[in-house]
């Protein structure tokens, strides 16, 4: 898998409750949750992300296991979230729901592009390719599959 | 040789292993999506109701009509599926599991980040997404990857007015948010003995705070003799010598009062050092705090006397809340003039009652103080029911006295 767009930079230790506050969870309206993802962060974000890679310091979405954070960071168009390490449920969270996480420790400027080769397992910013920690063989799986949705109903 | 996880699991730390799961639970939160994924991946009929189970508990009652039209829906869905249901007021999913339900050995993984609190029977306990949850609706099975530990040595045993919460708060202070990501805790050492299951269920509640995938106890006489009151004869599991990629010893006689400042677990300080503070609500209750011995133990220390700010207490469940009105906590609560919520989850995560004000402070028994979380522009203290109480009483942080 394959992808670029311009970084977004966020902090270390971002938690689901600054990607989405627990008081717009209850709604099956996933447009709610992109309306208002990172708003407790940084309101002006959420018109930047269409597109873009997300480049964060470590432990990205930890705290609760809300999906909807990592669905309204996938449906607010972001591509890929790069950081050097994951809260374990949102990992699992975004993968199952076909939102490609990068393991990589990568700094860079706001808005300067980010490609990436999640089969080759690099990544690249500011002419510097990274190597990244490949996906275990069952999460590569799922995110080909298009999230685990779909991995359990191509098998039944 | 192996760690508890490994044991359970079956397999050695880095191994991903796919494991049956014996018991398996959403609550009215992330039950919507479980729902809506497991209907999405040609889901008709449950792999086996009988470990399956739907709690209410974090907006009880619903607070509007969309909520209650979400819970309308989960509903009628439990009860057609024949998964075990609890509704409203039956309190909150991870203490009604830790009454009986979870035992050593089990493999239980519940739609919530707390879920590690069950690691306190010697189960492997942990949380997952809805999605997630909704391939154990489907297949009864989901896999992992086998954690490395870090073992948690504990020795001597609480002096003054410290309890479980100061000693979780401190364990998550020296390792940090992220100190234990993909790993596993494990309690163990010679201070573990005079632990009782509500200390262990506190110590595990905050093993997510460390990123880790659970908090785990093996199973001794304290266990097995509590869960021989709910009706299970069990033996004890044997530790065996294993590796840890990781050890932390704690003294329990070093540790003093402490509170977790905005917005971080791991940021926490002696109460004090900041004694003083000026605070508007004072909150017990939650999967951390919210149990019989928490309400009684604050009662204790309030009865016969008037708390000075708003003080609101859910406790984390309905036995919780009979246990404390057959025992006269109850009344001792309300007439030092407590506010008493349903039994749940009550302001933790902000979705109603008892949400802060704009630069509102409040001290909380819970496990998260994040930016907003009970409020925008509120600010969470974490810290002990002692401390809570001792707070309430005086209407500023105030370090409890040993009583």
């Amino acid at each position: 898998m394959k992808g670029k767009g311009p970084a977004v930079n966020v902090g270390a230790d971002i938690d689901t409750d600054l990607v989405i506050a627990g008081r717009y969870l209850r709604t099956k309206d996933h447009s709610t949750w992109v309306a208002h993802v990172f708003e407790d962060l940084d309101p002006s974000l959420a018109p930047l992300l269409n597109g873009a890679v997300i480049v964060a310091g470590k432990n990205f979405g930890c705290g609760s296991s809300r999906e909807q954070a990592a669905i309204a960071i996938r449906e607010a168009g972001v591509v890929a979230v790069v950081a050097p390490s994951f809260a374990r449920i949102f990992f699992r969270n975004a993968i199952n729901i076909g939102l490609p996480l990068i393991e990589c420790d990568l700094t860079c400027t706001e808005g300067c592009l980010v490609k990436f080769d999640l089969s080759e397992g690099w990544v690249e910013a500011e002419g510097k390719k990274h190597s990244t920690r490949p996906l275990s063989s069952r999460m590569q799986a799922i995110l080909s599959a298009g999230g685990l949705v779909e991995y359990w109903r191509n098998r039944r | 040789m192996a760690t508890l996880s490994e044991r359970i699991l079956g397999g050695s730390a880095g191994e991903y292993v796919d494991r049956k799961v014996d018991r398996a639970y959403v609550h009215d939160g992330t039950g919507v999506l479980t729902l809506e994924a497991w209907k999405r991946m040609g889901g008709d009929r449950l792999s086996d109701s009988a470990r399956l189970s739907m709690f209410f508990d974090h907006i009880v009652p619903a607070n509007n009509s969309t909520t209650a039209t979400l819970q309308h829906e989960l509903r009628e869905f439990a009860r057609s599926s024949f998964m075990h249901f609890s509704d409203i007021g039956c309190g909150i999913c991870h203490q009604i599991m830790s009454e009986g339900f979870v035992l050593p050995g089990e493999v239980v993984v519940g739609a919530d980040s707390h879920s590690c609190t069950l690691g306190a029977f010697g189960a492997f306990a942990t949380g997952v997404g809805a999605t997630d949850m909704a391939a154990i609706w489907l297949t009864g099975e989901t896999w992992f990857r086998v954690p490395e530990t870090t073992g948690i040595h504990l020795s001597g045993s609480f002096s003054g007015a410290t309890e479980a919460k100061d000693l979780a708060l401190t364990y998550v202070n020296r390792l940090g948010m992220d100190g234990a990501t993909y790993r596993a805790l494990e309690f163990t050492g010679e201070g573990v003995s005079g632990l009782s299951m509500d200390d262990r269920l506190v110590l595990c509640n905050l093993a997510v705070e460390t990123g880790a995938k659970t908090g785990m106890f093996y199973a001794d006489d304290v266990t097995v003799q509590y869960l021989a009151r709910a009706g299970h004869t069990l033996p004890s599991q044997v530790p065996e010598p294993c590796s840890y990629v990781q050890e932390l010893d704690i003294g329990l006689s070093d540790i003093v009062p402490l509170v977790a400042v905005p917005h971080r677990v791991d940021t926490v300080r002696p109460v004090r050092e900041i004694a003083g503070l000026p605070v508007d609500q004072v909150f017990v209750g939650t999967c951390t705090n919210g149990r019989y011995s928490d309400l009684a133990r604050f009662a204790r220390r309030v009865k016969g006397k008037t708390v000075a700010v708003r003080t609101i207490v859910v406790p984390a469940s309905r036995a919780v809340l009979e246990e404390a009105i057959r025992t006269g906590v109850l009344a001792d609560l309300v007439e030092a003039g407590c506010t008493i919520g349903t039994p749940g989850c009550g302001p933790c995560l902000g979705s109603h009652m008892g949400v802060l004000g704009e630069g509102e402070v409040c001290l909380s028994t819970a496990n998260r103080n994040f930016t907003n979380r009970m409020g925008v522009g509120g600010e969470i203290y974490l810290g002990s029911v002692a401390t809570a109480a001792a707070s309430a009483l005086e209407g500023e942080l105030t370090e409890p006295e040993v009583c």
